[in-house]
């Protein structure tokens, strides 16, 4: 079946909207489960069709070179994380952890999430991109707060705070986006097109592009979890469910780079505007610093990883931000590299957590030996994402650090000193996790590995041979960026 | 005509920033909520008045929208929340109010600085507008920053999503307008509904991340 580029950006968006609808109906457990991994299944097919061409909806939506990434990306995480998530709540159902009446709502909001960060991503039209990732934060919220406990209520309440603040901030930059352009382009929808304000981008007043620009980065960067903005993060990743864990740092984290990266293009295409790269750049070495030292005093093992999201956040803002070809390049590769890392490696801590009823790291040990598939997967999954050889992110990681060391020296040695000190506190962490006497309650989980070792696969596969096809696409999406 | 609807505009939403600064020294709940329906009635007619100006009728609905919702519906529910949670007495204030005013005067002065020589190319009508609407919203977050108490952060939230509302009222002939009324009401709707249902008093301050770390640990 062939269909066409509007066709398929449209399916991309109805599906997910039709099932959230359609689930929020459905009762039980077994059949909404089902439904929802097909539904993800469904809109990743559709996805991938965007690869073999774009197309554009106007005023409102269209798909390029650069959301096509986030876009094919987004769908594939969903897809394997529905499938991840359907073991997870059938241990949570039996444990009584999760009423069945939030498990249908669960499943609704899981794909309403699905629903909103596609819009996002395919929007051409900045007040409804904006749109688009206020309902991201709102579902995610929904779910984080789940477990109705008081942990998690304190983590979505936390969460939805911060993320309005942030939400309330790009709004403001929005609007002076829209002021910056209206006496170019004039009264109307044609202002907040991004396409056109790209294009005439050049004569729009700089200091209000400016300004914009800070409230924009502030905003859009409170929801990427960039240091000092980063609060909400760990505490969101820690009291969810584990496949909101994933998802979280896996896509939304993306989609609220993706705004910002939009927003620097629209910068750097104002020659009298300031140039965004060292702002970005600076966040970004600043989150990767302090989340490396953060990452010593954990003892929740999802928040150990969160603060590693924040870390490689932190590195993809700084790879983005020093731009250029190469640094782009290696900025794209490492973040569908994390991505896809840090998603496997939360499938497995969410098993891991269920296994021994804990997410206490000083209460789990001898992993290996008490659930070996587990256990190494998520040893492979941390040395990925630590940057050990042969794993893709190692790769990215080394293209970052030799591009920076080429161009800004100095810049270099911070970054190399936070991925040093990321790298011993990840390694010291896995290692008290994995090895040793097993201690506290040994259970039997029926774990769904196969999303945990294909995300893995893929991750290795990158590390060792990136095909030539793809090297070319990401070279044309680094180029795009500037 | 061009004169009046000047004057007007500025008188308006310069009192915006005027109620905002007056809800920044608020230390009784129930006066702040009617302080804060003020705020919201003022609002909607500086919105009614760009959509009188700019020719723009659909800017009549977010003004309906402002007076309906936050000036009737939510006053009444935080009204009604604050009773039963018994929070009325409580509000706690970081800093002294003095420091607390002061800030608050030094932010508008950075509005001002910030947003007109930047905008001087801009619409004269929407600079200005644009200077106060900036001034509202930096005062909001100081609210939500000095205020301990859930309800009190809901407000400063509200009061400075009004002056994004004001922005982008004045920012003429901005498409999506309504529809980001609507999405701030839905979002502003579920924050109401969250701290009621779940009795969220205070804000979970967690500067102290080993506090926090030490009660999860607690758990089960």
């Amino acid at each position: 079946m062939i269909i066409s580029p509007h066709q398929a950006i449209a399916a991309v968006l109805e599906i997910p909207a039709a099932s959230a609808i359609g689930l929020s109906l459905l009762p039980g457990y077994v059949w909404p489960a089902r439904i929802n991994v097909l539904s993800c299944a469904a809109t990743f097919l559709c996805a991938t069709t965007l690869l073999f061409g774009g197309g554009h909806i106007e005023h409102y939506l269209f798909v390029d070179d650069l959301n096509v990434v986030f876009i094919v990306l987004s769908t594939f995480v969903g897809l394997t994380t529905s499938a991840y998530s359907a073991s997870y709540l059938r241990h949570e159902i039996e444990e009584g952890k999760l009423k069945p009446a939030y498990v249908r709502f669960y499943h609704a909001m899981y794909q309403a999430l699905m629903f909103a960060m596609n819009l996002a991503l395919l929007s051409d039209n900045i007040g409804l991109m904006w749109v688009a990732i206020e309902l991201a934060t709102l579902t995610t919220v929904l779910m984080v707060g789940v477990y109705r406990t008081n942990a998690a209520l304190e983590a979505a309440w936390k969460y939805f705070i911060l993320g309005s603040v942030g939400i309330a901030l790009a709004l403001f930059g929005t609007i002076l986006v829209y002021l910056s352009a209206q006496p170019v382009l004039g009264e109307g929808p044609n202002a907040m097109v991004w396409t056109i304000l790209v294009q005439h981008a050049v004569q729009f007043s700089p200091g209000l592009l400016n300004v914009a620009f800070v409230f924009l980065i502030l905003g859009y960067g409170t929801k990427v979890g960039l240091a000092p903005m980063h609060a909400w993060l760990p505490d969101a990743h820690a009291e969810g469910p584990t496949p909101i864990s994933a998802v979280l740092s896996g896509l939304l984290l993306n989609v609220a780079l993706y705004a910002v990266l939009r927003f620097k293009m629209l910068l750097a295409a104002n020659a009298g505007a300031i140039r965004p790269g060292p702002l970005l750049a600076t966040l970004g070495l600043v989150s990767l610093l302090f989340a490396g030292f953060m990452l010593y005093r954990r003892n929740d093992i999802k928040r150990l990883f969160a603060y590693s999201s924040i870390e490689h956040m932190g590195i993809v803002a700084f790879a983005f931000g020093m731009g250029g070809p190469l640094a782009n390049f290696a900025g794209l590769l490492h973040m569908t590299m994390h991505s896809l890392t840090k998603s496997a490696i939360f499938f497995a801590v969410g098993h891991v957590a269920q296994a021994r009823g804990t997410q206490k790291i000083s209460e789990i040990r001898g992993l290996t030996a008490s659930h070996p598939v587990l256990g190494w997967g998520l040893i492979a999954g941390v040395v990925a994402i630590a940057g050990l050889p042969p794993f893709g992110v190692f790769m990215s990681e080394f293209l970052i650090v030799s591009s920076t060391f080429a161009r800004e020296p100095l810049l270099a040695i911070p970054l190399v000193v936070g991925l040093l000190v990321a790298f011993g506190a990840l390694i010291l962490r896995v290692s008290n996790l994995a090895f040793g006497e097993p201690v506290g309650p040994q259970r039997a989980v029926s774990a769904s590995i196969a999303p945990l070792y294909a995300h893995l696969a893929l991750v290795l596969v990158a590390g060792v041979y990136l095909p030539s096809q793809l090297v070319a696409w990401f070279r044309a999406v680094a180029e795009m960026l500037g | 005509m061009g004169r009046l609807a000047f004057d007007l505009a500025h008188l308006l939403a310069g009192s915006l920033v005027l109620l905002s600064l007056l809800m920044l020294y608020q230390d009784r709940m129930f006066s702040l909520i009617r302080i804060f329906a003020f705020h919201a009635i003022v609002l909607s007619m500086s919105v009614a008045w760009q959509a009188f100006t700019q020719g723009a009728p659909h800017l009549y609905i977010t003004a309906a929208i402002a007076l309906l919702f936050k000036a009737f519906i939510i006053p009444v529910s935080l009204h009604r929340i604050v009773v039963r949670l018994e929070v009325h007495r409580e509000i706690e204030v970081v800093g002294g109010v003095g420091i607390t005013m002061l800030i608050g005067i030094g932010l508008i002065a950075l509005s001002l600085a910030v947003m007109l020589p930047a905008t001087a190319s801009a619409d004269p009508l929407a600079r200005e507008d644009l200077a106060f609407a900036l001034s509202v919203v930096l005062l909001g977050l100081l609210m939500m920053v000095t205020r301990r108490n859930a309800v009190t952060q809901i407000i400063g939230f509200m009061s400075l999503e009004n002056g994004l509302i004001l922005a982008a009222a004045g920012a003429k002939g901005m498409p999506l307008v309504v529809e980001i009324s609507v999405a701030f009401s839905v979002l502003i709707a579920f924050i109401v509904i969250g701290v009621f249902l779940f009795r969220i008093r205070e804000r979970f301050d967690s500067v102290d991340v080993g506090v926090l770390e030490f009660s999860r640990g607690e758990r089960q």
